[in-house]
């Protein structure tokens, strides 16, 4: 029996190593299950997050934008394509505002003075939140920046642009939204 | 005729050297703290190998290109300026990056396994060269015994063995 006793423990030591080595690597892997769900045509409520606002204070829930249509967009400011988006999403929403919706910003693994020099450079007005580890991101999949997801009025996911975002898809993509009823 | 030896007033010397050491206290107190010590107290160099590009998921120091990872090495080259300690930049990073900044993570749960999963490999590594070891030794022993036994006598020896035992009548 102890003849076995030595390979046994070398084997259940290499094991964990390997199990502790997926773990980890699957836990930091972004979420697919939403691009499923939405290829087919089926919306999912979005994950419950809350981040505090980029400008500091108390934390701010998604749920608190229930009601309304929500252009949610990952950004940095160290990110070439968010500069170029970043004027689209402004002008689009000074349009949805008065119409219920509202693009909301997270600026994730940036420095603060960065985003906020960002936003002075491009006169943005839509609420900014930070998520200073990027820790909300795995939830709705976001593996690169920018990336939008759409949430409808009922908090659901019925849209999402993993790339920067064009006036064809905010105009197909979030403009019948706003035609919902809450 | 006696010279008299001008006498200094006694109590003088000791307000003079008070009122020196109140002066050198108070301009050491309206110096910032900064200024006193070693400045910079670090370098961007020093803590690159210490701290992440999270976005990259590579210690700063080996993400030389990313943009996020020099936007990173100004902000802490910000602090080194500021004359900030190795500790105070990274509890600055933390703050702007969160835990995952630092490449040996501070905090429990299965962030221990940075830890953890090197320890486990060596003990497994030395394990496994420790029995390979005795392992040989034991076989390069039995080899000796096996060897020593097997090996051909020569009769010279054989028969000189013989008359000595015969000699001392053992």
């Amino acid at each position: 029996m102890t003849r076995f006793a030595i390979p046994i423990s070398g084997v259940v030591g290499v094991l964990a190593i390997i199990g502790l080595l997926a773990y980890g690597v699957g836990s930091a892997a972004p979420d697919t299950g939403i691009d499923a769900a939405l290829a087919s045509g089926e919306r999912v409520v979005a994950p419950a997050i809350s981040l505090p606002p980029l400008a500091g204070g108390e934390e701010v829930s998604l749920d608190d934008y229930r009601g309304e249509v929500v252009v949610l967009n990952y950004w940095a400011s160290w990110c070439e394509p968010c500069r170029a988006e970043s004027p689209l999403l402004e002008r689009f929403h000074e349009r949805i505002e008065d119409r219920g919706g509202t693009v909301l910003g997270v600026d994730v693994n940036d420095v603060t003075s960065d985003a906020q020099a960002f936003i002075r450079e491009f006169d943005l007005t839509y609420p900014m939140l930070r998520d200073a580890d990027g820790e909300t991101q795995t939830r709705f999949g976001v593996a690169a920046y920018p990336e939008t997801i759409v949430l409808d009025r009922q908090g659901r996911i019925a849209a999402l642009r993993r790339g920067p975002v064009d006036e064809t898809f905010l105009r197909t993509k979030v403009l019948p939204l706003l035609e919902e009823p809450a | 005729m006696t010279m008299r030896r001008t006498e200094r007033p006694t109590g003088r010397r000791p307000r003079w050297a008070a009122a020196a050491v109140a002066l050198i206290g108070a301009t050491l107190l309206a110096l910032p703290a900064g200024a006193l010590a070693q400045c910079p107290q670090t370098s961007v160099a020093d803590l690159e190998d210490e701290v992440m590009c999270p976005v990259c998921g590579t210690p700063l120091a080996l993400a030389t290109e990313a943009p996020q990872a020099q936007r990173e090495r100004r902000f802490i080259l910000g602090l080194v300026e500021q004359c900030r300690s190795k500790e105070e930049i990274k509890t600055a990073l933390v703050a702007e990056f969160g835990e995952s900044v630092l490449a040996l993570p501070e905090g429990g749960g299965f962030e221990l396994a940075a830890y953890l999963v090197p320890g486990l490999a060596l003990l497994l590594g030395a394990g496994a060269l420790g029995v390979a070891f005795v392992r040989w030794r034991r076989s390069g022993r039995s080899r000796t015994l096996r060897d020593a036994a097997a090996a051909p006598t020569d009769p010279a020896a054989e028969a000189a063995l013989e008359a000595d035992l015969k000699r001392y009548d053992l």
